[in-house]
């Protein structure tokens, strides 16, 4: 095959001329899933993955939670870190400068504990260097909300984003959870408030029980339910937010290891995919996508991935 | 698996950069029993090249819904011979990924990402080192027993375990030290006891200048505190359950003073050799840092 015929991979990840985000593939990662950069680029030159999209910021640095932190499940597994990171700053300091230099597209992920500090932490990122996109995990606790998860209420979702929207100069798309009843609805709140798109979909909230002992097998008590297990929830969920809303970019994720499940999201309405589980099985699970997207293309006739966006004839 | 790419590739199939860690699709030479234990001769000459002791890899694994890897100690390599590079790793089966690597005969291909972590460091100046491990936690230590020796220094060997048949290679260990000892809790291999009530005694009678350690926890903190009172430098390898292996998920964490302050160190990527005096034995596994910021020091 001539290099002319290779299937274009590029996509756009916004609608907003003012704040444009290209990528040269669909392929990104997922938070969390991705540490610093430098753990898996010992493996491969991660500059050539759509974007990186790094473990969510929080304003002070934060330890996390006691251990046991992860417990496999059928087809998937629960975590839960408790957010542990080194705080945005000592990110800025240490890890952006890293990312920036090897010309990785990176998409910083922020979470608050309140409304206010998705303000903070969005002013602390402006304009450094090397930022292509701030994502907002507003799938966390609000603790003005007795820990009601911010993405569970149209109205803090609508407040939250509109704090990162309003300082933000880099597109804005906001990371939801799907444990909700309608979450066409959650992105049209994020919509509202100037997201240039969403993230679909988080972890599930799940529990698991050692029944010898009687105890939770999870420090934390309950963790995010992730894995191939989850995707069948991602699609129906990207599926129901590009019906209600088709011009909003979505950058889609769940479960992800293979080639047709990527192309499986985007049928869907995802414009990216990001890979978070499957890293923890292979650490080139993102590189090989990347490789293995356009021979499946080609192998169907297709000449761009973005004529798959939304294809599914539900 | 059967999606995941590489499977079905004419082994050896490597994947990785110049140094660092790779990944390869290996054939199984040699599947041997060890009392209690599993192990499992693998052709992987890029991975043999790398390790050093205390590092380890992990394999995937298949069946029972599982999708993540399984981390092992390298207790040997070889890289000599007509396969030009082999490493031996030993299992305990604990559940169905462990059962199915157990299953694995030669011939077999299995799937491994390594060397990971960070190894034993090695004494600068010849010195008398004292290797203790608990249950199959004696493997990566023969393995520095082995290297130690090649490099001129005394090492001893201290091994417990719960019974005689999860002493791990005990013929191995002998070859390879200056002085052996066994202790099991049922008595029936050596003393009855715990490492912990022969260690003071072997640390006198053989002078010992360091000790290095592999178990589980409980006995590491024991072993900390020992080395600690003796004002001997000790190097432990951690065993804290492990999601990806490489650095990426956060699960393996062990409270850790560094440098700049308290942290949650990774077990597969700044360990799992840690220095023992580093380690806060006493918030391990409690809810003690849970959640809480903290003033100062990179926990990532």
């Amino acid at each position: 095959m001539s290099a002319e015929r290779r299937p274009d991979l590029r996509v756009s990840l916004s609608a907003d001329p003012a704040r444009p985000l290209e990528l040269p593939n669909p392929i990104v990662t997922a938070s969390g899933c991705f540490a610093s950069g430098r753990e898996i680029d010992r493996f491969f030159d991660i500059g050539g993955l759509g974007a990186v999209v790094v473990k969510s910021l929080t304003l002070e640095p934060r330890l996390g939670l006691p251990t046991p932190r992860m417990v496999e499940t059928d087809s998937g597994m629960l975590n839960a870190i408790g957010l542990q990171n080194p705080g945005v700053d000592a990110w800025l300091a240490n890890d952006l400068p890293w990312l920036a230099e090897r010309g990785v597209r990176t998409i910083v992920s922020l979470a608050g504990k309140t409304v206010a500090e998705y303000r903070t932490l969005a002013e602390r990122v402006r304009g450094q260097p090397g930022i292509a996109a701030i994502e907002a995990n507003i799938s966390c606790p609000n603790v003005e909300d007795r820990g009601m998860v911010f993405a569970a209420r149209e109205e803090a979702t609508r407040d939250a984003i509109s704090q990162v929207t309003r300082v933000s100069a880099v597109p804005v798309f906001a990371k939801l959870t799907p444990d909700v009843t309608d979450i066409a609805a959650i992105a049209a709140a994020a919509v509202e408030a100037g997201a240039t798109g969403v993230s679909l979909i988080n972890t599930l909230s799940g529990m698991a029980i050692d029944v010898e002992t009687g105890r939770p097998r999870l420090g934390g008590v309950t963790g995010g339910l992730s894995g191939p297990a989850i995707r069948p929830v991602a699609v129906r969920a990207i599926h129901e937010v590009h019906r209600a809303l088709p011009d909003l970019p979505i950058i889609g994720m769940g479960g992800v290891r293979s080639v047709p499940d990527v192309v499986e999201l985007i049928m869907a309405g995802a414009s990216a995919v990001a890979v978070g589980t499957a890293t923890f099985a292979d650490p080139f699970a993102t590189l090989e996508l990347v490789e293995g997207l356009p021979d499946w293309l080609a192998e169907r006739g297709y000449r761009s991935v973005r004529q798959l966006r939304g294809a599914v004839q539900a | 698996m059967s999606t995941v790419p590489g499977r079905g590739q004419p082994t050896p199939y490597t994947r990785g950069r110049e140094d660092g860690p790779v990944r390869s699709i290996c054939e199984v030479l040699a599947y041997r029993k060890i009392g209690a234990y599993h192990q499992l001769t693998i052709v992987a000459p890029d991975i043999a090249a790398r390790a050093t002791p205390g590092q380890f890899v992990s394999l995937a694994v298949e069946g029972g819904g599982t999708i993540l890897r399984r981390p092992f100690s390298i207790t040997g390599v070889s890289q000599h011979g007509p396969w030009a590079g082999t490493i031996d790793v030993v299992l305990d089966v604990v559940g169905p990924g462990t059962a199915w690597l157990a299953g694995r005969s030669k011939h077999d291909v299995v799937d491994v990402v390594g060397p990971l972590g960070r190894g034993f460091p090695l004494p600068r100046q010849p010195a008398t080192c004292l290797l203790v491990g608990g249950g199959y936690g004696a493997a990566p230590l023969l393995y520095l027993a082995a290297q130690l020796q090649h490099r001129g220094h005394r090492v001893d060997l201290l091994f417990g375990a719960k019974t005689g048949e999860r002493i791990f290679n005990a013929i191995e260990g002998k070859r390879q030290a200056s002085s052996t000892r066994f202790t099991t809790e049922d008595g029936s291999f050596g003393t009855q006891g715990r490492v912990t009530d022969v260690l003071p005694d072997i640390a006198t009678s053989t002078g010992a200048e360091a000790i290095y350690a592999c178990g589980p926890m409980g006995m590491l903190a024991a072993v900390a505190a020992q080395a600690r009172e003796r004002r001997l430098p000790c190097q432990v390898s951690v065993e804290e359950l492990m999601g990806c292996g490489v650095g990426v998920c956060n699960t393996c964490v062990v409270p850790y003073r560094r440098r700049d302050g308290l942290a949650n160190v990774r077990a597969c990527y700044e360990g799992p050799v840690l220095d023992a005096k580093r380690v806060v034995w006493e918030a391990i596994g409690t809810t003690a840092m849970a959640g809480e910021p903290v003033e100062q020091g990179d926990a990532s």
